[in-house]
């Protein structure tokens, strides 16, 4: 495959600095900008829907109250590589949470040369298939919760730790698209996993 | 980048132009059509409505970007933005939901009867959600922030809980959405299927600019009050 493109969405409040990036890159093929926001507060949704693979941020749209937001992003996101975006000193405890940091101060090639290094990171775990039909044993999960067993009772019934069980239960989610208990019980007695009588 | 927003000078047919889903606002404006070339300001004077409010929510709804600024929030009049979104409530119970519930029941009747069974269900749980998510809005969120105006906010109480307590609606609307697409059995009632997923997605998006005006108008309305009470 040639000719990649990476997906690149850009939180920054300045105006003057969110053209001005988008400006440098638009001379460059691989990369396309496909969103630009003032702040990520209300928009979290809307970012993850459009998939990007980068998200340039700067981490002063973060402020404390809702530093939570980024790990939010980030987690429904798996396969989005994250860029702080500073103008001056950020702990280096905050940008921990980022896979690099360009500097307003850096050269055209420095940036590029850091968005392509973390672009390279995030095309390959993008690119996996997702596609897999459910498991044996993501089916018997899938079962106990649509009888509305929760975790820990999970747990014991199939002598796993109640962390693979969240593991079990994010990838079938994942996989079907269904996050409700409710929505999984549909699926189980659609799927014939499940007899209605068992869940009345 | 050039930032086109709506103004009350537009005329109001060239906003529905450019976005026929304003089209939804209003009926819960109380706007008719047939208003030939009239600007949206002459349109709201004539039936009372404050042009600002419904510009800035057509904004909210057409533009992903929109942020409304300071100058214009002060000019919001609390009481019609929250009849707005009661009327939205309604709306959707009444009307939206109702709709894809008896598209579902037909589809559902179709199937074997345990089928049957276990949609109705599922839609009913959807259903409570909705109503318990709305109730709460207008049983404590709505007084609070009317009161607040008064100055007689209950004490304890912040829009701050209304962020946290701002459950999430649309997981089950969503789920739904996948159980039709991909595990629904059998090859029949196919344009059924379809009208209702169409319903269903458009029913989603109107439920999430709802969410955007309560973001970004009414919490950041409501926060500035706050702000000027502790002062």
């Amino acid at each position: 495959m040639t000719n990649k493109k990476y997906k690149i969405i850009l939180i920054e409040p300045s105006a003057i600095i969110a053209t001005g990036l988008q400006e440098l890159l638009k001379s460059y093929k691989d990369f396309e900008i496909i969103g630009v926001f003032a702040d990520c507060e209300h928009y979290s949704e809307h970012i993850t829907r459009l998939h990007p693979n980068i998200l340039i941020i700067n981490p002063a749209v973060i402020d404390f109250r809702h530093r939570h937001c980024l790990e939010d992003l980030f987690d429904s996101s798996e396969s989005c590589s994250l860029i702080a975006l500073v103008y001056q000193y950020v702990e280096p405890e905050v940008l921990k949470h980022y896979h690099t940091t360009i500097d307003i101060r850096d050269s055209k090639d420095k940036i590029i040369k850091k968005i392509e290094s973390v672009a390279n990171t995030a095309t390959v775990s993008s690119e996996q298939p997702d596609a897999a039909e459910l498991s044996e044993r993501e089916k018997e999960i899938l079962v106990s919760v649509a009888k509305g067993k929760i975790n820990k009772e999970i747990a014991e019934e199939h002598h796993i730790s109640i962390h693979t069980v969240i593991t079990h239960r994010k990838n079938i989610s994942r996989k079907t698209g269904i996050k409700s208990v409710s929505g999984l019980t549909v699926y189980a007695i659609l799927n014939n996993l499940l007899d209605i009588s068992e869940v009345e | 980048m050039d930032t086109f927003l709506f103004t009350p000078q537009m005329k109001l047919a060239d906003l529905i132009h450019t976005d026929y889903k304003l089209l939804l606002l209003l009926p819960r404006f109380g706007l008719n059509l047939g208003f030939g070339e009239k600007s949206v300001q002459e349109c709201c004077k004539q039936n009372g409505i404050s042009d600002t409010l419904f510009t800035m929510i057509c904004n909210v709804y057409a533009f992903s970007y929109y942020l409304p600024g300071e100058k214009e929030l002060n000019q919001v009049d609390i009481k019609q933005l929250i009849l707005y979104l009661q009327r939205s409530h309604s709306y959707y119970l009444n009307n939206r939901i109702q709709i894809i519930q008896h598209q579902l029941t037909t589809i559902s009747e179709k199937g074997a009867v345990k089928q049957r069974h276990i949609l109705d269900r599922f839609f009913e749980e959807y259903k409570k959600e909705v109503v318990k998510h709305f109730e709460y809005e207008e049983n404590t969120v709505f007084p609070y922030v009317l009161n607040i105006e008064q100055d007689a906010a209950k004490a304890g109480y912040s829009i701050e809980s209304f962020e946290e307590n701002h459950t999430n609606i649309e997981e089950k609307l969503n789920d739904l959405k996948n159980i039709i697409i991909k595990y629904l059995p059998g090859t029949e009632l196919l344009s059924e299927k379809t009208d209702i997923l169409f319903n269903i997605f458009s029913l989603e998006e109107d439920l999430n600019k709802h969410a955007l005006i309560e973001d970004k108008i009414l919490i950041p309305l409501v926060q500035k009050q706050e702000r000027h009470h502790d002062k």
